[in-house]
């Protein structure tokens, strides 16, 4: 900056420049729209963004896993599976299928957040294929997912876990899990934009997700519950989800489980996509 | 294309029980400021809402740049801008981010939009602050970037949203330059507002909006005469000065000056600025001491009492008495 008289409030910063403000003005440079993909990667773009400058949102995505799988194997890994090497072979895709599970709730919730702020006004004003700002949301989502997966996975295979069907299995687990997730994240955004604040979303995200993780598989067998426990343990997609991805990070995975898993996700698409798409075209 | 900018019918929108605009024709000539005046819940946001393809008409219609709002929604989203009263930037990211991400969404390539936003951000005076998260900002810069941000291809029209609520008078000042600069250049501008004396400083006609409809629509002297221009008031140090004081006012200004309960205050209708200051040197050339005087310009208070006989409910405590900035 050049030498100007102190100014004693922040607007120093900056003056407004006449002269330059008609040049910005009248330039009229119109470059054609882009397509839905070129504006949907440029809301990915935007979510990267995000992450860089606030990662303290890395922080549930990293430490919760860590935290879980080192509990789990070191404190229950004796007792429910003989010994901690041996837990952490049933464990570890369980805890890739709930971390990433769990993650399926920022997408909701940024939206619901660019709501509130107002920033959603400004997308939606202007002339771009309409879902871009939320498919660049599903797009922050699964930068988060991959990263977790990663984590978990090398936490895993620190800690013992050998996965028999090698990295293509580990990698059909891990992708499988993600289809299953983006099924889920509808589920999110359709809260995201009915209710009032992010805090609500996570809340109510919370209540549904934590029975649906527990009631399920991934910490113990089944065999150990209740017969009435047992079947709303069978019922749960997240228990046919854990299977499979055992399977294929296994010895092969059921058919019966994965056509399970893509039923649900198909099921939870086919009544989320269209209620939250309804409800975004009327906001 | 010849007609208005805007024009809308008995346009209304309904939420729940509450008509929240209801019945609103207005007419916005190309190139021109229009101003939507009114208090806190008016229904300035939803009309604007409504005009900027973002909520749904419940009744009534609206034509945007010669474009039906209902049926070609995206002919006007292509050729309007629109600034929120709110953030419409995203806090989390910086100056430059934002707008690079405007401009690669409205299809500029990676060079053309950095050197887009570096031109933006240096015309709004903000190259300093170009990397800082919008967060960091103070109310000011806030507000630039947001209107730097609506224009990152310039609009034909745009919409602010009660763009100087909150700021300091530079800043404001500030706004209104970049506002002049706008209309210099051919864009229309409808703009809301909580004050009146920005309606008259920028907007070549303003509508008055009152629980949803529009009660007063003019230029701004027209609404000005209909409400007079606002109240002179003095006190003199001598209390057995105040008769003749009243006295004097009274024939200088040619209107009725009434006296305060406290015996030294004196206070009576200014159509004409120039009479006052006439008044006041004859105040003095007579010997009596004025210890305090005031002109205000009607607040909106004022003018809503004088439009529609009941003061504005929920308003801005801000909005109040304004001084007449040209007599100082
Ligand atoms: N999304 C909404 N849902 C329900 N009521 C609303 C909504 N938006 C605005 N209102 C109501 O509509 C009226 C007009 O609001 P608004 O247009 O924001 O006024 P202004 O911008 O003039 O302050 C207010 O009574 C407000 O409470
Ligand atoms: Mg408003």
């Amino acid at each position: 900056m050049t030498a100007t008289m102190p100014d004693p409030t922040d607007e120093a910063a900056g003056v407004l420049d006449d002269e330059k403000l008609k040049a910005a003005l009248g330039n009229r440079t119109r470059p054609d729209r882009p397509g839905p993909v070129a504006a949907s990667l440029t809301f990915g773009w935007r979510a990267m963004l995000k992450i860089k400058h606030v990662p303290e949102q890395l922080f549930d995505v990293t430490m919760f896993p860590i935290m879980f799988t080192l509990l789990f194997t070191y404190l229950f890994g004796g007792a429910l599976a003989g010994s901690p090497s041996e837990y952490i072979q049933l464990l570890a895709p369980g805890i890739l299928v709930q971390t990433v599970v769990f993650i399926t709730m920022y997408a909701g919730m940024g939206l619901n957040n660019d709501i509130k702020k107002g920033v959603f006004d400004r997308f939606r004003s202007m002339p771009i294929w309409r879902p871009a700002p939320m498919v660049g949301l599903l797009l922050g989502d699964a930068v988060r997912f991959v990263l977790a997966s990663i984590v978990v996975l090398v936490l895993s295979l620190i800690i013992g876990f050998r996965p028999e069907g090698g990295p293509l299995g580990v990698i059909a687990g891990i992708a499988l899990t993600i289809v299953f997730a983006f099924s889920i994240s509808w589920i999110w955004t359709l809260l995201g934009l009915v209710m009032r604040t992010p805090e609500a979303v996570l809340n109510t995200a919370m209540t549904v997700l934590f029975p649906v993780i527990f009631a399920s598989n991934i910490f113990v067998d089944p065999d150990t519950m209740p017969g009435w426990l047992q079947s709303v343990v069978d019922l749960n997609p997240i228990t046919h989800l854990t299977t499979a991805v055992r399977g294929l990070m296994g010895t092969g995975a059921e058919t019966s489980d994965l056509i399970w898993v893509f039923a649900s996700s198909a099921v939870l698409i086919a009544i989320f996509a269209p209620l939250t798409m309804r409800r975004y075209s009327r906001l | 294309m010849a007609g208005a900018a805007i024009e809308t019918k008995g346009l209304v929108k309904v939420f729940g029980e509450n008509r929240a605009v209801d019945g609103v024709d207005l007419t916005v000539e190309p190139g021109t400021v229009f101003g939507l005046l009114g208090p806190n819940g008016a229904g300035k946001t939803t009309t604007i809402r409504m005009l900027a393809t973002l909520l749904k008409i419940d009744g009534g219609s609206a034509t945007v740049l010669g474009h039906d709002v209902t049926a070609e929604p995206d002919a006007v989203r292509g050729r309007v801008s629109m600034t929120g009263q709110y953030a419409s930037v995203d806090e989390d990211l910086t100056g430059t981010e934002n707008l690079v991400m405007l401009a690669r969404l409205l299809g500029f390539d990676r060079e053309g939009a950095r050197a887009r936003a570096a031109e933006l951000l240096e015309a709004f005076g903000l190259s300093d602050a170009a990397d800082r998260q919008i967060k960091n900002y103070s109310g000011g810069m806030r507000r630039r970037i947001d209107i730097a941000a609506s224009i990152v291809i310039a609009p034909d029209l745009i919409f602010l949203d009660e763009p100087t609520t909150g700021l300091d008078p530079r800043s404001r000042n500030q706004v209104w330059n970049v506002v002049r600069a706008l209309v210099a250049d051919g864009t229309t501008v409808l703009l809301t507002t909580q004050y009146l004396d920005e309606a008259d400083q920028l907007a070549d006609r303003i509508a008055v909006i009152d629980h949803g409809r529009v009660i007063a629509e003019g230029t701004s002297s027209e609404l000005k005469a209909s409400v007079g221009a606002g109240a002179l008031h003095v006190r003199v140090a001598d209390p057995d000065q105040a008769a003749e004081a009243e006295r004097m006012l009274t024939e200088a200004l040619a209107v009725e000056v009434t006296r305060e309960s406290d015996g030294i205050s004196l206070s009576a209708r200014a159509d004409d600025p120039s009479r006052v200051a006439g008044a006041l040197t004859e105040l003095s050339g007579a010997g009596i001491e004025v210890t305090e005087f005031s002109l205000g310009q009607p607040s909106l208070d004022e003018v809503f009492l004088a439009l529609t006989g009941h003061v504005a409910e929920g308003e801005d405590p801000e909005a109040g008495d304004l001084e007449l900035e040209e007599v100082r």
